[in-house]
């Protein structure tokens, strides 16, 4: 079976992205939404998939089928080696030194989860406080608050600025300090695409020998990341955000943090040698993947890696940028809108949020998908975020590879269209 | 259908931005929240009863239009109206949402009828009701908590 990327994006690396020839390799772009051509902009939600990672995901059905690790037949061994070298490329996507250090996961949530189970259910004590920000998505709060009520610990926010959704970074010193255990940032919000001074915020967790936890599932899909220079223990990251199909999280970690984890499944394939008296357990990644793991979706993710490589991830970032600059000029010319986010561009992933007068986000995102046009609405899963702005949401346009002017040009007719309505 | 004439015509968008109605009762009989998580609609209303009769209705919250349109219309037809009546009332407006009933609300709350064209966008009908499946639930909880006094 194939898992080479379609040939359509191939060599654009160099040059500004073919966009229309990359669009050929999305094969829901043809398609029509309420009459219209479809214009997608949720890419924050979950991204498009191109026909290389669909072709992928159905070859391993229709070719090998096997389960994978323990068949000793041809098919089973080269399900294996493709799952197995699915790991690969993700390690060197991200420029892990091993690729032991990343472990599958069904979503970037059950990488979060994975720490507070296997690591910090065990270490942190009461007293101990966590630090997380004002702007993370619920999958990098909400299990850090529940790990804080259950082991009697603190914690405590960097707090975000309102005029544009920035971390204020003045009273970092006291936030982190010789008491904090875990510092969990994001490194792009899911709300504005901002993205924090994370070198800055882990520089000081280190300095307090605080572990370190950046959510990337925003950020890993959109540019150029090296987790070595990055210095987190953890990282992680969701496939479907990146091309790849839904159902396969990353959960990259220092070596020596994961092997000191413990697992939080407990089954088949994670077990070295098992007696009645007492089971040893693989090492890891092994140990954290029990049970037959989503074989189809992490080969599709080998491949979604490979794809884009291929179009190359500072073209992409480039490409983005480029398009959140000409929507936020053509925004600017509609009197009733209100954008949210740092007005440094290079402070920004793509990802415009906005308000358009009264209406609703809701009310905003009716009018859009009637003109054909997916955007997301409403609190994007970071309610503290709404609360410290004091709005009921926004409507999120954000950006990929495959989006155009056209699209951020349909987006702004539609948006004078709501205006219009609530004017 | 288009969504000019289906939702976000004068009598939604009036109501919708209607101060009349959005405001606390400090001295409200009865109070209820309710939230579709999903989209972040709250509400809440506040009822003060005179016996049998609702004597005022309010409500606070944050929503879209369609969420606050139909929580304005709700107090604007719930107001002075016997409890049998209200529930009358409430069940013929989910009737027009959700089982294609053909509405024949008074003519002093035939502004009700104007939601009807929410029905052709089946992702809104749950902004439609959040209000009225609150009243609702809080008028059966009353009679329930009445009965085993």
């Amino acid at each position: 079976m194939s898992t080479t990327q379609s040939s359509a994006a191939v060599g654009a690396q160099s040059a500004a992205l073919d966009v229309s020839r990359i669009r050929e390799d999305f094969p829901i772009l043809k398609r029509t939404m309420n009459g219209k051509p479809f214009v997608y902009l949720d890419n924050g939600a979950t991204s498009l998939k191109p026909q290389a990672v669909i072709d992928a995901e159905v070859g391993y059905y229709t070719e090998l089928g096997a389960n994978i690790h323990r068949g000793v037949y041809e098919f089973s061994e080269k399900a294996s080696a493709l799952y197995d070298q699915a790991r690969n490329k993700v390690a060197g996507f991200i420029g892990a030194r091993d690729p032991r250090q990343v472990v599958f996961t069904k979503s970037a949530t059950e990488s979060v989860n994975l720490i507070v189970y296997g690591w910090a259910l065990k270490n942190i004590k009461p007293g101990d406080e966590i630090c997380v920000s004002e702007i993370e998505h619920h999958a990098n709060f909400v299990p850090w608050q529940m790990l804080a009520e259950r082991c009697g610990a603190t914690l405590r926010f960097i707090p975000m600025l309102p005029a544009e959704g920035t971390l204020d970074l003045s009273q970092l010193d006291q936030l982190i300090n010789e008491r904090t255990r875990v510092v969990a940032v994001t490194a792009m919000s899911n709300v504005t695409g901002y993205i924090p001074p994370v070198e800055l915020i882990l520089r000081r967790a280190r300095a307090v020998g605080a572990i370190t936890v950046v959510d990337g599932a925003q950020w890993v899909s959109h540019t150029a990341v090296d987790v070595e220079s990055l210095d987190a223990d953890f990282l992680v990251f969701s496939a479907h955000k990146m091309c790849g199909p839904t159902g396969v999280g990353v959960l990259y970690g220092r070596e020596r943090l994961l092997e000191e984890m413990d697992p939080f499944l407990f089954g088949g394939d994670m077990v070295q040698r098992v007696r009645k008296e007492k089971t040893v357990f693989k090492q890891i990644p092994d140990k954290f993947e029990a049970g037959t793991p989503n074989i189809a979706g992490v080969i599709g993710f080998g491949s979604a890696i490979d794809y884009l490589l291929g179009v190359g991830m500072d073209a992409i970032h480039a490409h983005e940028q480029q398009l959140l600059a000409y929507a936020l000029q053509e925004a600017s010319s509609i009197d009733a809108i209100i954008t949210y986010g740092p007005s440094d561009l290079l402070l920004r992933g793509g990802i415009l949020s906005f308000n358009v007068g009264d209406a609703h986000p809701h009310d905003t995102g009716t009018i859009l998908d009637e003109d054909g046009i997916a955007v997301r609405t409403g609190l994007h899963c970071a309610h503290p975020f709404m609360h410290a702005l004091g709005i009921p949401g926004t409507t999120r346009a954000s950006f990929y590879l495959y989006n155009n002017k056209q699209d951020v040009d349909r987006l702004i007719a539609s948006v004078r269209r709501v205006a219009e309505i609530f004017a | 259908m288009s969504l000019e004439e289906d939702i976000y015509k004068e009598i939604i968008l009036d109501n919708y931005r209607s101060k009349k109605n959005r405001m606390r009762l400090e001295d409200a009989d009865l109070h209820s929240e309710g939230a579709n998580p999903s989209c972040g609609d709250d509400v809440e209303l506040f009822i003060k009863l005179n016996g049998d009769t609702i004597e005022a209705v309010t409500y606070e919250g944050i929503g879209c239009s369609i969420c606050c349109a139909s929580a304005n219309l709700l107090c604007e037809s719930l107001r002075g109206r016997s409890l049998a009546e209200a529930q009358q009332i409430i069940l013929q407006y989910r009737d027009m949402l959700l089982e294609d009933g053909e509405p024949e609300f008074a003519e002093e709350i035939s502004d009700l009828e104007a939601m009807q064209g929410v029905k052709n966008y089946p992702v809104r009908i749950k902004c439609a009701l959040l209000a009225w499946n609150t009243v609702r639930d809080m008028l059966q909880d009353s009679a329930g908590a009445g009965d085993n006094a």
